[in-house]
């Protein structure tokens, strides 16, 4: 095993962090910016693992070549989503609405209670 | 041998190919996809005949030896799960076509038969592969066309279950790649048969990190509970057809990877708290979600995610007995589970919608059961996934239970006890379903006869499984030893 020098392990903790960080994110297009930054990370950790053996780096041509074209099919969804919904925003899922729902209607009539159906 | 086992893989991904050369001439499409997974399904049968007489079979691939090639290897296990898996695909296939999922757009091609065979080859390949880094390769193939087939005709809600679908799936693909790359620092080698020899001289540390993370990863594929919030989600939008593969088989290749990972790179003596705790917890939550639901097919995926639980109950214990039961429980599920969302996709053709509150007879509203054939359709699958004797979910849970019984020790004991409750639960939330849909149908039935025939051949398959559990146990029983013994 190599020992990983500081400046790399640097480098890979910002990626990864900004990744994670960008793709927690509500907007579309900070999530794929975030993917494309994690995905780099994963790849320079697979270089740096590997040092000067070929294997990892064929590896890491292979894993290059499918972030890509994952980022072309995320990037063509984002665009579909903007087009039908006018946002590039992720919407609650529906059994947070389906909660969410709920609480409004017993803070609207309180006599009825929280325990009512949802229906 | 070399030609049976790499053409599970090739056959279908050549056919992707002239699929979408053909993508103008619909019955050629279809009937390309159509003799294809039939030619896959007649070549798994005999790598499974060919397997049980001669033992595990390795191909390198172009003849390039490991570690700069990547093997391809079929044992018992790899074989059996092959096998089932491609018959389901193919059953559902001919419901798809059944039921014009391919080609319901009119004017704009839908690339439903390419990614649907591209789909297949990644199934083969992820059950095929001798190698941690083409395991990635098979997740990413069979993952793409995944995307692809959740966001057919996408409207605004199929858009937004299928971007966290996809979200969700990349994350764990890169968790996943950088597990490889870790494990490559760590080992020197990605082929799989190698790093078992290797990953016993490691530091017990580094061992048990790397392992954890790999259970991890799968884990999120599997959708074990607390990482299965993606599922009831993402699947139910997709058309019938759709959901009822990926149910079937993304996420028993999830599965599949984790026992297959576990038990040849990090095998242990004793039972698996961690495995346990998390098994007693995808069942309990999985089932009590699904008895809070109204949409049959989100209370069927909240169902899947409690049924993986059972699998995990099989590696928890980690003895032969446990694998055993686990890889029965695989077989069973996949067969039964796509055959319920089959039905489902037939109530909802026939009566416009899945909740079932609109099913319930209401006094002077519209009568909108289903006629006597499609409920004892779906009644038979239903009765077997809860486990009623002597269908084949009874089968294999029988022989989780018996394997937890010779086990013994306290974990053993209270999984047992978490599946019994989690079965007579499953019959609730099941039979719920079944009363709904036995209210009186309006009118003679009308369904297609294909896609009727398809899910008939579903659950007889499932009904076959019963009959032939003998042999099907002692297959199983056959490839847990295997597995365990390298």
């Amino acid at each position: 095993m190599r020992a990983l020098d500081l400046t790399m392990a640097l480098v890979l903790g910002g990626l990864f962090a900004t990744g994670v960080l960008l793709m927690l994110q509500r907007s579309l297009t900070r999530v794929l910016l975030g993917f494309i930054l994690l995905g780099h990370g994963t790849n320079l950790l697979l270089l740096t693992t590997g040092g000067a053996d070929p294997l990892p780096q064929a590896m890491a041509l292979t894993a290059i070549v499918i972030t890509f074209g994952v980022t072309t099919f995320l990037l063509a969804l984002a665009y579909r989503s903007w087009r039908l919904s006018g946002h590039d925003e992720v919407r609650d899922d529906v059994e947070d609405r389906r909660i969410g729902t709920v609480r409004e209607r017993a803070d609207d009539e309180p006599a009825l209670g929280v325990e009512e159906d949802a229906g | 041998m070399r030609v049976l086992v790499s053409l599970p893989v090739l056959l279908p991904l050549l056919a992707a190919g002239c699929s979408l050369v053909l993508a103008r001439h619909t019955t050629a499409q279809r009937l390309l996809t159509v003799v294809v997974l039939t030619a896959v399904l007649a070549d798994a049968v005999a790598l499974l005949v060919a397997v049980h007489r001669d033992g595990p079979a390795r191909v390198a691939v172009g003849g390039w030896p490991p570690p700069l090639g990547i093997a391809l290897a079929a044992d018992l296990l790899s074989a059996l799960l092959l096998t089932v898996g491609v018959l389901v695909a193919l059953a559902v296939l001919l419901f798809a076509i059944g039921q014009g999922t391919s080609e319901r757009s009119g004017e704009t091609a839908v690339p439903f038969h390419p990614a649907y065979l591209m789909l297949v080859g990644g199934v083969g390949l992820a059950f095929l592969t001798g190698d941690l880094f083409n395991l990635f390769v098979a997740f990413e193939v069979m993952l793409a066309s995944s995307y692809v087939l959740i966001t057919l005709n996408a409207g605004e809600a199929r858009v937004r279950a299928g971007m966290t679908y996809t979200m969700t799936s990349l994350t764990s693909s890169l968790l996943f790649l950088t597990a490889v790359a870790l494990v490559y620092a760590a080992t020197g080698t990605v082929a799989l048969d190698e790093l078992g020899r290797r990953t016993a001289g490691l530091d017990e540390g580094v061992r048990a990190a790397l392992g954890a993370f790999l259970l991890c990863v799968f884990a999120i594929k599997a959708a074990v509970v607390p990482l299965h919030f993606w599922l009831p989600d993402g699947y139910p939008t997709a058309p019938a057809p759709i959901t009822a593969v990926f149910a079937a088989l993304l996420t028993k290749v999830g599965v599949y990877a984790m026992i297959r990972t576990q038990a040849e790179l990090f095998p242990r003596e004793d039972t698996w708290w961690l495995v346990a705790g998390a098994a007693m917890l995808t069942m309990l939550v999985g089932i009590l979600g699904a008895i809070a639901q109204d949409d049959i097919n989100r209370l069927l995926s909240f169902t899947l995610v409690s049924h993986i639980g059972f699998m995990l109950f099989g590696l928890s214990l980690f003895d032969v007995a446990g694998f055993t039961g686990t890889i029965l429980y695989i077989v069973h599920h996949i067969v039964v589970q796509a055959g319920l969302f089959l039905v489902t996709g037939l109530v909802v053709a026939r009566t416009g919608t899945a909740k079932l509150h609109l099913m319930e007879p209401a006094d002077g509203g519209p009568e909108r059961g289903t006629p006597p054939v499609i409920t004892a359709l779906f009644l038979l699958p239903a009765l077997s996934m809860a486990g009623i004797p002597p269908f084949s979910g009874f089968i294999a849970k029988f022989a989780l239970l018996r394997a937890a019984a010779a086990h013994g020790g306290v974990a053993a004991y209270a999984v047992a006890a978490t599946a019994l409750l989690t079965s007579l639960l499953t019959l609730y939330a099941l039979l719920r379903v079944w009363r709904a849909l036995s209210a009186p149908a309006p009118g003679p039935p009308a369904s297609p006869v294909l896609t009727v025939g398809a899910t008939a051949g579903m659950v007889l398959v499932g009904l076959a499984l019963a009959a032939g559990a003998g042999p099907l146990a002692e297959l199983s029983e056959r490839a847990a030893t295997d597995l365990l013994a390298r």
